[in-house]
């Protein structure tokens, strides 16, 4: 199994639907350094998918995400400013 | 106004000034923004209503002729008096029991993130409509302004 992803910040977005998912997210990769790793929650059904193209839209690095009992969870590394 | 290099850019125009088309428009500038790409708004026609101080927070939904209505309700029944006040209380009450963000939240958000927001000048001029009567930061502008910004857009929609 591979190391567990090194987190720099958390965002708490279970509970919310689209839009809002994605707003908080660029606010809160705004908040962290070029190359550290924001975790985001989620529960919204669109998410999975939403969180890969909002990765390849502002160029950022999706390096893993997963499901677990609803909540998806996903690692982005911070790669653009 | 020019684009800046490798940044994508969406423009909308949002005709219509019900509660139910206010998300559209408002949803997809917001995600946009999200993904770092610029945008605006053409708020025209009845979709300036949703730009307006007096009527953002107060935009109804229809109870005539929508048969999508999760609670569909018959043409005749839906022309009764009190009944579009009844069906913009039953989205107002989906909104919030699911967590949706509201359309004045949208807007903030739109704003805030610099989406530019068009009111459309002919509109005003037609239905006597004031800047001061719209939110700050609105910009009012013609067709042809808003043409100029959407000739440079990679992504162009009407609502």
């Amino acid at each position: 199994m591979a190391d567990p992803v090194k987190v720099d910040k958390v965002l708490d977005a279970k509970g919310l639907l689209c839009p809002m998912p994605v707003i908080k997210a660029r606010k809160a990769i705004k908040e962290i350094a070029l190359g550290q790793v924001l975790e985001v929650q989620a529960t919204d059904k669109g998410a999975m998918k939403d969180f890969e193209a909002w990765s390849r839209q502002t160029g950022n690095e999706l390096l893993d995400s997963s499901e677990a009992g609803g909540v998806y969870t996903f690692h982005i590394r911070k790669a653009k400013e | 106004m020019s684009k800046a290099n490798g940044v994508k850019r969406i423009a909308l125009v949002a005709s219509k000034g019900t509660m139910d088309m206010a998300y559209p428009p408002l949803i997809l500038a917001s995600t946009a923004l999200s993904m770092d790409w610029e945008g605006a708004i053409f708020f025209t026609f009845y979709g300036l209503d949703i730009i307006k101080k007096a009527k953002l927070e107060h935009l109804k939904v229809p109870s005539l002729a929508n048969p999508a209505m999760p609670l569909p309700v018959p043409n005749i029944i839906g022309a009764l008096p009190g009944m579009t006040a009844m069906a913009t209380m039953m989205m107002k009450s989906w909104i919030k029991k699911a967590n949706v963000a509201t359309v004045p939240e949208l807007v903030n958000v739109c704003r805030e993130g610099g989406v530019h927001l068009y009111g459309c000048q002919m509109t005003m001029d037609l239905m006597g409509v004031t800047k001061e009567e719209l939110i700050d930061g609105v910009e009012v502008c013609g067709a042809a302004s808003f043409l100029e910004y959407a000739a440079e857009a990679d992504v162009s929609m009407f609502v």
